[in-house]
C-alpha cells in the first residue's frame, strides 16, 4: 500500500469557537489576518453551543482531484497534501461541489478557490489553537516508518479473537528490532504462541520461557553475559500482570534496585486470564473474576489494584511509563525512550491491556474499551524519567468522562451497584489527584552536590 | 490479437475514475485505455476555457504518458471502437484491429445533439465537444464580428460569453422560456440573463429556429416567429446525446443511453458503462435517466471500476443528484438536487436582485432535497452531501434556514467528519 499521511484532527467538544485558528491561517498564507483568506472556517450552532470547521482533510482519494477538469488539483504521494496549481486552475469551481467538507472554498477577495496546504507539515492553525481542539496527528508517520519493517512474529498465533497481546507483541518487536532476547514467562504472551509449538519458536528473534518467578533475574544474567562478550543486545521481558506484580515481583524488584539494563513490559490484563480468569493483585476493585465471584454476599473484588507503575518509579528505574494500544503514537514514543533508557538501567512500561475473553466484552470493542479507560482517567497515560525526577502526563484529560462510560462497556463490571460505582469514581479521582501532585513542578531550592 | 484483462473505452472522467478504482485493487492486471481522440486524456468541461484562452491547449491533459505507464496502462489514442461482440468478448476498432477483453467499460461519452432545423447540414456551424472543436471556434473569434448561439444551456452560455469577451456581437436563441432550465429556476435564470444583457449579449427566449441558410460567410437563422437573424459564426449547443451507434448488434440494451444497474453493469455480462453514455437510476426516482455531468461521470466510473475488480468497499449507485457550478461574467452559481419545488416541498429563498444574490433551499419533510444559489456563500459540496445522505434536519431545520452556511458546516463536522 501507499504511504500514510499525518492529518489535522478536530475535537469538536474541545472547540469553544474562539476562532484563533482563522487569523493564524490567513497570516501564514497572505501575511494579513483578513479572515477572507483563511483556509479554515469556524462555524457556530448557537443553540447547541457547538462548533464545526470547514477545512481540507487531504483525502486519500480526493474527490476534488477526481472532479477537476483542468488537472489543477493533485495528490502529492510524498507529502500527502492535495495541491492546487493556480496556473492550471480555470476557476470552474466544480471542486467546491465535489468536496464533502467545504475544504476547498471560494475566496471573494482573490476571485479564486483556496485550500489548506498543511503549512509544509507544521500547520499554523494547530499552533494557534489554545484549547487542543486542533491536533496534528502523526500516527501515519509511525506506520510509514515502521510498517515496512519485518514483522518479527511467525504466522500462526493462537491468541483469542480480539486479543490486545498479539497487536502489542507485533508492534513492540517491530519497534525494538531483531537485536533482542525476549523473555515471555507463563501467561498470555507465552500462551498466544510466542514461545512456539513443536520445538519451533513463535518469534523470529531469540525467545525463552522463564519461570513465572524469575523473568527479571534471568534477563539480568543474559544481559550481563552479552556485555561480557562485548555485544549490545536489548533484553526484553513481556510478562503478564500476574508474573509481574505477584510471583514475579521479587525478581523484578531486585533487578530494578540493582539497575539491571532491560526493558520490562507488563501486559496488564488485570488477572490470570489464560488459566481461567483468576484475580491477581492488579485486578481492580469491583471486578468479577472466577476467584472474586458475584453472588448474594460477594460483589466482585473487595480490594483495589496494586499501583505497580508507581512502585516501579519508587525503585529509581531509569524510565517508567504507562501506555495503551488505543494511543499508538504515545506508545511508540515511550518505546523509543525505553530503548535508550535500557542502555543505562531498567525501563518499565505498564501497558493497559483489556481482554475480551476474560473481561466479557465483544471482540470488536478492544480499542474503544482501551480509549474509554484513558478518557475516564481510570488509566492515566504518563511517563517518568529518572533524570527529570517527576511524572509527566502524556495525554492529559481535561474533561474526564464519568467512570460509568468505561465500566458499562465491560461484562466483569455489569453487577456493580451505585455505591460501588461511586466508590470507583472516588478512587479514580483520588488516584489522579495523587498523580497530579507528583507531576507538579515543585522545584524550590536544592543543595548543590559540590557543596 | 491484443488481449487485455480490462478494456476501458473513452479516456475522460468516467474512464479515468474507473482506471484508478481498478488499480487500487489490481496493481498489474493488463489494462488498456482506448480513445477516439488523438491526444492524451482531457475533460470536455475544459473546452469553454480553451475557447476563452484561459487554458492552454497543451496544458489541459489530465494524465501524461508517464503517469499512465507508471500504472501499467496501455494507452491507445486515435482508436475508435466500431463494434462490440459481448459473446466472444472482442471489440473492433475502425483501423481493423480487434481487442480481446475480459472486462469492458464503455465510457464513450456523448456527442452534440443537432436540432431538426432545416438547412443546418448545409451551412458551416460549430459545436463544442472536442479540443479540436474548441480550437476551431477560437480561431473564428474576431473583434467586431457577429455570432449566433443556438441553445442556452451551460455549453451555449459559456460559448456566448467567451465570444462576447473576444469582442463579438453575440445573440443566443433558446426555445424554452428560460436559460439553464436544468439547473436554475425562473427567478435565478432571469438574474443570469441580466448579466448577459448587461454585457451586450442578446438572449432571445421562446424562440425556435425553423430554417437556416448561409451565403458569403454569413449565416441567416429564420425563426418560427418570422424574424431572421444574421451572423458570421453559428454555434449549435442544443444538448448532447450518448454515443452508442457502435453497439448495434451487440445485444447491449440501449434506451436513450446504455441501460445500467446500480453497479453500472449493462445487460451483457462482462460489460459496464459509465458517464454521459450511461442511463442509470435517478436519485429521486428509480426510473433510468441520463445525467451528462462531470461529477456523475466520476462517480459512475468509480463504481464500475470497483465492481470490475470486486472491490468489497463498493456501495451501490444511489442515483445521480443533478448538480453543477457555473461561473459567468464575474458571478458564480451552483445548483444541486431539486430546483423547482414539487408537491409537498417547502422553500426557503433569499433573492436580492440589486446585490446580484440568490439562494434557494428546497425541503421535503425533514430533508433538504435541493439547493441553488448565485453569489451565495453556501458550500456546494456540503449541500450535495446533505441531499445525498438524506440528512434528517428535524429540530435543526429552523436554525438551518436562518443560517444555512454555519449550521451545515457544524452538521458536516458532526455527521461525516
Amino acid at each position: 500500500m501507499g504511504n500514510s499521511f499525518n492529518t489535522i484532527a478536530f475535537y469538536q467538544d474541545k472547540c469553544d469557537g474562539c476562532g484563533d485558528c482563522v487569523p493564524a491561517c490567513s497570516k501564514h498564507h497572505t501575511g494579513t489576518t483578513d479572515p477572507a483568506h483563511s483556509r479554515i472556517k469556524v462555524a457556530k450552532d448557537a443553540e447547541e453551543n457547538s462548533y464545526g470547521i470547514a477545512l481540507c482533510r487531504q483525502c486519500g482519494q480526493p474527490q476534488c482531484v477526481m472532479n477537476c477538469p483542468s488537472g489543477a488539483l493533485s495528490k502529492d504521494r510524498t507529502s500527502g497534501v492535495v495541491k492546487w496549481d493556480k496556473d492550471k486552475c480555470v476557476n470552474c469551481q466544480i471542486c467546491t461541489l465535489a468536496c464533502p467538507y467545504g475544504g476547498i472554498a471560494y475566496n471573494g477577495k482573490t476571485d479564486q478557490v483556496m485550500k489548506c496546504n498543511f503549512c509544509d507539515g507544521d500547520p499554523a492553525c494547530v499552533k494557534a489553537c489554545p484549547r487542543g481542539a486542533l491536533v496534528l496527528k502523526q500516527v501515519a508517520s509511525i506506520f510509514n516508518a515502521w510498517g515496512d519493517l519485518e514483522d518479527l512474529v511467525v504466522p500462526g498465533l493462537s491468541a483469542c479473537l480480539g486479543c490486545n497481546s498479539e497487536m502489542l507483541l507485533r508492534h513492540t518487536l517491530r519497534r525494538i528490532g531483531p537485536n533482542v532476547v525476549v523473555a515471555t514467562p507463563p501467561g498470555c504472551i507465552a500462551g498466544v504462541g510466542s514461545v512456539g509449538f513443536n520445538a519451533k519458536t513463535g518469534l523470529k528473534t531469540p525467545v525463552f520461557h522463564p519461570l513465572l518467578t524469575n523473568t527479571a533475574s534471568m534477563l539480568s544474567g543474559a544481559r550481563r553475559y552479552y556485555k561480557r562478550i562485548g555485544r549490545d543486545v536489548t533484553m526484553l521481558a513481556m510478562a503478564g500482570d500476574g508474573g509481574t506484580a505477584d510471583v514475579g515481583f521479587q525478581s523484578l524488584s531486585g533487578a530494578a534496585e540493582r539497575g539491571e539494563q532491560m526493558i520490562y513490559i507488563c501486559v496488564d490484563n488485570e488477572g490470570y486470564m489464560n488459566t481461567g480468569v483468576q484475580r491477581s493483585s492488579t485486578t481492580p476493585y469491583g471486578a468479577w473474576t472466577s476467584t472474586t465471584p458475584v453472588g448474594s454476599v460477594l460483589r466482585g473484588k473487595t480490594r483495589d489494584a496494586k499501583p505497580l507503575p508507581l512502585l516501579m518509579v519508587m525503585h529509581n528505574c531509569e524510565y517508567v511509563a504507562t501506555a495503551s494500544t488505543a494511543f499508538m503514537e504515545d506508545y511508540y514514543q515511550k518505546l523509543g525512550k525505553a530503548i535508550e533508557a535500557a542502555k543505562k538501567g531498567m525501563a518499565y512500561i505498564h501497558v493497559f491491556s483489556p481482554c475480551p475473553t476474560g473481561w466479557r466484552f465483544p471482540t470488536g470493542k478492544l480499542i474503544e474499551v482501551s480509549r474509554k479507560a484513558v478518557e475516564t482517567n481510570i488509566v492515566p497515560l504518563w511517563e517518568y524519567e529518572y533524570r527529570e525526577g517527576r511524572i509527566r502526563f502524556t495525554h492529559p484529560v481535561d474533561k474526564p468522562l464519568p467512570v460509568q462510560a468505561y465500566l458499562s462497556l465491560i461484562g466483569k463490571y455489569k453487577h456493580l451497584d451505585e455505591k460501588q460505582t461511586a466508590f470507583i469514581q472516588e478512587q479514580t479521582n483520588r488516584k489522579i489527584e495523587m498523580l497530579r501532585n507528583l507531576a507538579k513542578e515543585g522545584k524550590k531550592e536544592e543543595v548543590s552536590s559540590a557543596a | 490479437m491484443h488481449h487485455t484483462k480490462y478494456l476501458i473505452v473513452g479516456s475522460s472522467h468516467a474512464g479515468l475514475s474507473a482506471l484508478d478504482a481498478i488499480r487500487l485493487q489490481d496493481k498489474e492486471g493488463s489494462l488498456t485505455l482506448v480513445t477516439q481522440e488523438s491526444c492524451l486524456p482531457y475533460s470536455p468541461t475544459i473546452l469553454p476555457y480553451v475557447l476563452s484562452g484561459q487554458a492552454q491547449p497543451d496544458k489541459v491533459f489530465l494524465r501524461d504518458q508517464q503517469s499512465l505507464e507508471s500504472l501499467f496502462v496501455v494507452f491507445k489514442p486515435g482508436a475508435k471502437v466500431v463494434a462490440v461482440d459481448g459473446k466472444s468478448r472482442r471489440v473492433a476498432l475502425q483501423s481493423g484491429e480487434n481487442i480481446e477483453y475480459e472486462e469492458l467499460l464503455l465510457g464513450t461519452g456523448a456527442a452534440p445533439k443537432l436540432p431538426p432545423v432545416q438547412g443546418l447540414d448545409a451551412v458551416p456551424h460549430h459545436v463544442l465537444r472536442t479540443l479540436e472543436d474548441a480550437l476551431t471556434l477560437r480561431s473564428k473569434i474576431r473583434k467586431g464580428g457577429t455570432a449566433l448561439v443556438m441553445g442556452a444551456g451551460l455549453v451555449g452560455l459559456h460559448a456566448a460569453e467567451n465570444l462576447a469577451k473576444g469582442g463579438m456581437k453575440v445573440g443566443v436563441v433558446e426555445a424554452l422560456s428560460q436559460v439553464l432550465p436544468g439547473y436554475f429556476d425562473e427567478e435565478a435564470s432571469q438574474m443570469i440573463c441580466r448579466a448577459f444583457t448587461d454585457n451586450d449579449v442578446r438572449i432571445l427566449l421562446n424562440e425556435k429556429a425553423s430554417r437556416v441558410k448561409g451565403s458569403d460567410g454569413q449565416v441567416t437563422l429564420i425563426l418560427a416567429s418570422g424574424a431572421d437573424l444574421q451572423a458570421g459564426v453559428l454555434v449549435v449547443a442544443t444538448g448532447v446525446q450518448p454515443r452508442v451507434e457502435y453497439l448495434k448488434g451487440s445485444g447491449v440494451e440501449v434506451d436513450q443511453g446504455i441501460l445500467v444497474d446500480e453497479r453500472m453493469r449493462t445487460s451483457v455480462g462482462g460489460i459496464w458503462a459509465a458517464g454521459d453514455v450511461a442511463q442509470a437510476r435517478g436519485f429521486f426516482e428509480p426510473s433510468k435517466v441520463l445525467n451528462a455531468t462531470l461529477p456523475n461521470a466520476v462517480e459512475q466510473g468509480r463504481i464500475a471500476g470497483m465492481d470490475m475488480v470486486d472491490d468489497p468497499a463498493l456501495k451501490e449507485y444511489p442515483g445521480a443528484v443533478g448538480m453543477n457550478t457555473y461561473k459567468f461574467f464575474g458571478h458564480r452559481a451552483f445548483s444541486a438536487g431539486m430546483i423547482r419545488e414539487g408537491e409537498g416541498c417547502e422553500v426557503e429563498k433569499v433573492s436580492l436582485p440589486e446585490d446580484f444574490k440568490y439562494q434557494k433551499l428546497v425541503f421535503k419533510e425533514d430533508q433538504l432535497v435541493g439547493a441553488s444559489g448565485i453569489n451565495s456563500d453556501l458550500d456546494p459540496g456540503i449541500m450535495v452531501q446533505l441531499i445525498r445522505r438524506k440528512a434528517y434536519l428535524g429540530d435543526v431545520k429552523a436554525r438551518f434556514c436562518a443560517s444555512p452556511t454555519d449550521i451545515s458546516r457544524v452538521m458536516m463536522t458532526s455527521l461525516w467528519r
